[in-house]
């Protein structure tokens, strides 16, 4: 395998971990009991939706990092960015629902020019919004310096990765000086009353494993996370969300790389939690991507695996039309069942 | 290469109740008593695992403790102080007899 470089996105590089297509078959040749026969040993023949809680979009692949975890392979070279027409369906569809939360994600979500235009009209239409941003983000340019107090304004929950409460791990997987700046960033949140208590601000940090391993136990890390950010920082954070690395994308080729593909998968499969599975959160989210589509999820949608209907794109959102869906799965999955279970809101079992 | 120790016998570990499995299960039982959250946490018992490993060296336990403690949220820093006060233990272990050493020595001098 050619070397992999960690600054620039395997789709730039023309690797084939950048391609869905190669990502499923590797996935699907690995010789382990296919995801769908443990849901079925489970119960969980009919894996549908259960209801619509969120709308997650992601509204571009630019990101001022290059994680290596990442596993929408986002970075600074990546240019799919959500239009402001797009962003008017998601808007029109958003009116139509009885959902009104609305998940932010991207890349960097505050990098797309129409970022604060978006969540001012989400706002106007009174939207529950989180935003996941990567902190580094807020010190990257001048012009993203204000945004705490934007955030506020908007009460938008900020949710945000700290892969450890020291700088060797965090920035191992996220980059060079990224603990740093993330912790300057979570002061600066700190300062307009993100995470103080009575603030009515919310900020959610998001563990995931350095390496090839499983997240630990959500509620000993975090106690473990406020102590350490306090003590040393005098930072404080509402919630901790520890979340397992899926095997797609950047994750799977370091997985491969380092020669702990198999047993990373061994110990996803071994670790099917039929709790986790029956609330994994494709069962009450949608998830829509830059150019409009729609998925059952954030992962789904960077294998390209688009929702079973024949109404794929935003501009067709039909609230009845997506209820009951079936859930499009595959081997990917094992990396929300396993253990405690996994989600963009931490455990799940 | 053929050697003692074999990475993939730590996950036969579990067979060892085919020749004997009533003593076996009890042990494993037992096993997953002691690492369950209790007066002290999982996370801090995989440290005490991890050293006490390096203690007895064990490389199946020093593989498998060294993915416990990671899984439990430690970072290196913490895994190798685990390991130094292993290290100082067995150091001092042998140390504290110098002073059975001294003791006969100086029984045996003038
Ligand atoms: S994990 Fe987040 S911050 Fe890191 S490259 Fe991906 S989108 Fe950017
Ligand atoms: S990867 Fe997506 S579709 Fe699969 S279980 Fe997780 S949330 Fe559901």
């Amino acid at each position: 395998m050619s070397e992999v470089k960690s600054h620039i996105s395997l789709k730039a590089q023309g690797n084939n971990f950048s391609e869905p297509d190669y990502q499923l078959e590797l996935l699907h040749n690995a010789g382990l009991t296919p995801f769908r026969e443990n849901l079925e040993r489970s119960g969980l023949q009919s894996f549908a939706t259960t209801g619509l809680d969120v709308f997650q979009v992601n509204v571009g692949k630019m990101c001022n990092q290059v994680c290596k975890h990442c596993h929408v392979d986002a970075g600074p070279d990546r240019k799919e960015i959500m239009t402001k027409e797009t962003m008017l369906q998601v808007l029109n569809a958003i009116s139509k629902s009885t959902c009104k939360t609305v998940d932010l994600t991207g890349g960097a979500p505050e990098m797309n020019p129409d970022f604060r235009w978006f969540v001012e009209s989400l706002s106007i239409l009174g939207c529950k919004i989180m935003v996941r941003s990567n902190l580094t983000i807020l010190l990257a340019n001048p012009k993203y310096h204000d945004l705490p107090e934007f955030f506020a304004k908007h009460k938008v929950e900020v949710i945000s990765s700290l892969p450890y409460y020291s700088a060797g791990k965090t920035d191992a997987q996220r980059g060079e000086g990224v603990f740093g700046k993330s912790i300057e960033a979570l002061k600066m949140l700190n300062e307009v009353g993100y995470g103080q208590e009575n603030s009515g601000l919310t900020i959610n940090l998001v563990y995931n494993p350095s390496g090839a391993f499983l997240p630990p136990d959500q509620n000993a890390l975090e106690r473990d996370f406020k102590d350490r950010l306090s003590r040393q920082y005098g930072i404080v954070f509402n919630n901790l969300f520890a979340i397992t690395n899926l095997p797609i994308s950047r994750y799977l080729s370091y997985l491969v790389a380092s020669d702990n593909y198999n047993a990373y998968m061994e110990k996803l499969v071994n670790a099917f939690n039929p709790v986790a599975a029956s609330n994994a959160m494709c069962r009450s989210m949608i998830s829509v991507s830059w150019d409009g589509f729609l998925y059952d999820c954030d992962f789904n949608q960077m294998l390209d695996l688009k929702i079973a209907s024949a109404k794929q794109h935003i501009s067709d959102f039909d609230p009845t039309e997506f209820s009951g869906r079936n859930i499009i799965v595959s081997q990917h999955c094992y990396g929300c069942t396993a253990g405690a279970g996994s989600s963009c809101g931490g455990t799940t079992a | 290469m053929e050697t003692y120790y074999d990475p993939k016998d730590l996950k036969k570990f579990g067979k060892i109740t085919e020749f004997q499995k009533e003593l076996g299960e009890k042990y494993f039982e037992y096993y997953g008593a002691v690492f369950k959250d209790g007066a002290l946490t999982k996370r801090e018992k995989a440290l005490i695992a991890l050293a006490v490993a390096h203690a007895v060296q064990c490389p199946y336990c020093i593989d498998a403790y060294t993915e416990d403690s990671m899984e439990q949220g430690c970072d290196e820093e913490q895994m190798m102080e685990a390991v130094h006060v292993a290290a100082a233990i067995r150091g001092g272990a042998s140390l504290v007899h110098g002073v059975q050493m001294m003791n006969k020595y100086k029984d045996l001098s003038m």
